[in-house]
């Protein structure tokens, strides 16, 4: 059996490297695309668009429509993870910690609760004691990386970064938050239903965006239409480009925390890494 | 002219690879695939392609690391074949 399996996968190398030589060069000047299409781009992007990184402007303008599915797949993939995976059973055990002694309370019975507060908190059942130092450095560093998040998002358009990237960082802030404290601390802080209306407002910003183009008298996603809405008419298209990130960042946002939350606590999200 | 980079890192990448399929450490194999993320990023800068090493540092290296990582904590860690 091992030896019919790499007998497959060394005959389908085989067939995927035979067909990357039908490939145009690297940077080769004579293939189809750079004939074409990256001569206009490269030379009209600053023209039309007013936007610098000409991969910003291919993506959320010149082919906003397939970045615009692309985002709704992220969407369906939050969706997908939360419906194969969120569980709405309760726990059927408890554990709680008396915080002035540090006794553990085991409640067998699902149906009771403690009150969580000053004297009680909550406890995983393979319970390690979070380390000062990890929690402090993890709470310093997390408004940072935010910040920085926010920065690759709203700087997507002159450097490289944009939508996508600063939604990964911020989630993966989030993700820092829960692995650095326990998972009910990111789930207190952001309530599922909260993430699970950011991801759909993302996706809803960016269609937003494109449709009202269309009773503004222009296509769908053509941003020009959008110049009498904005302050600077002139760098419209930039400006279009801009809120369409920052829709594709929330929904990227949220669905990396969706997925993270659901992964780790089997949809139960309670207990987790 | 940078081509020594270029196939240092794709030697790297290319042991990561095989390191990443034959650990018996579904954790270990976890970080290796990042460690080839961040290679093939390495890569694609090189390569001057800035917008796709950013992507692949925050998403391969980054996030799919943690999601892996949070999947192996809710299996068995070691792999039974």
């Amino acid at each position: 059996m091992k030896f019919l399996g790499v007998i497959i996968v060394c005959l389908t190398g085989g067939l995927l490297l035979y067909g990357t030589t039908d490939f145009p060069d690297w940077g080769d000047p004579s293939s189809p695309a750079s004939t074409h299409l990256s001569d206009y781009y490269i030379e009209k992007t600053i023209e039309d668009t007013k936007v610098p990184n000409i991969v910003t402007s291919v993506l959320a303008d010149y082919r906003g429509f397939d970045t615009m599915f692309e985002t709704a797949v992220i969407f369906t993939a939050g969706l997908a993870c939360f419906i194969l995976l969120r569980d709405f059973r309760g726990k059927k055990e408890r554990f709680y910690r008396h915080k002035p002694t540090g006794v553990v309370l085991h409640v067998k019975d699902g149906k009771k609760t403690l009150t969580v507060g000053k004297e009680f908190e909550h406890m995983d059942k393979d319970w390690v004691p979070s380390d000062l130092i990890i929690k402090t450095v993890c709470r310093i560093l997390i408004p940072f990386i935010q910040i920085y998040a926010m920065y690759v998002v709203a700087h997507g358009d002159f450097s490289p970064g944009g939508g996508f990237q600063g939604g990964v960082i911020f989630g993966s802030s989030l993700i820092l938050l829960a692995i650095s404290y326990d998972l009910k601390t990111l789930v207190n802080r952001i309530k599922e239903k909260v993430l699970g209306i950011f991801a759909a407002l993302g996706v809803l910003i960016f269609v937003g965006i494109a449709a009202i183009c269309m009773p503004m008298g222009g296509n769908f996603l053509d941003y020009t239409a959008l110049a009498p809405l904005v302050w600077d008419p002139h760098h419209v298209r930039a400006l279009g480009m801009l809120g369409v990130e920052i829709g594709v960042g929330f929904a990227v946002m949220a669905v990396m925390a969706i997925i993270y939350i659901n992964i780790v606590s089997e949809g139960r999200h309670d207990e987790g890494l | 002219m940078h081509w020594p980079i270029d196939l240092i890192v794709l030697t790297f990448v290319i042991f990561c690879a095989i390191a990443a399929i034959s650990v018996k450490d579904l954790l270990g194999t976890a970080i290796l695939f990042g460690a080839y993320s961040f290679m093939m990023c390495l890569l694609w800068a090189v390569m001057g392609a800035v917008d796709v090493a950013f992507t692949e540092a925050s998403v391969g290296a980054g996030v799919s690391t943690v999601f892996f990582v949070a999947a192996v904590f809710r299996t068995s860690r070691r792999t039974k074949d």
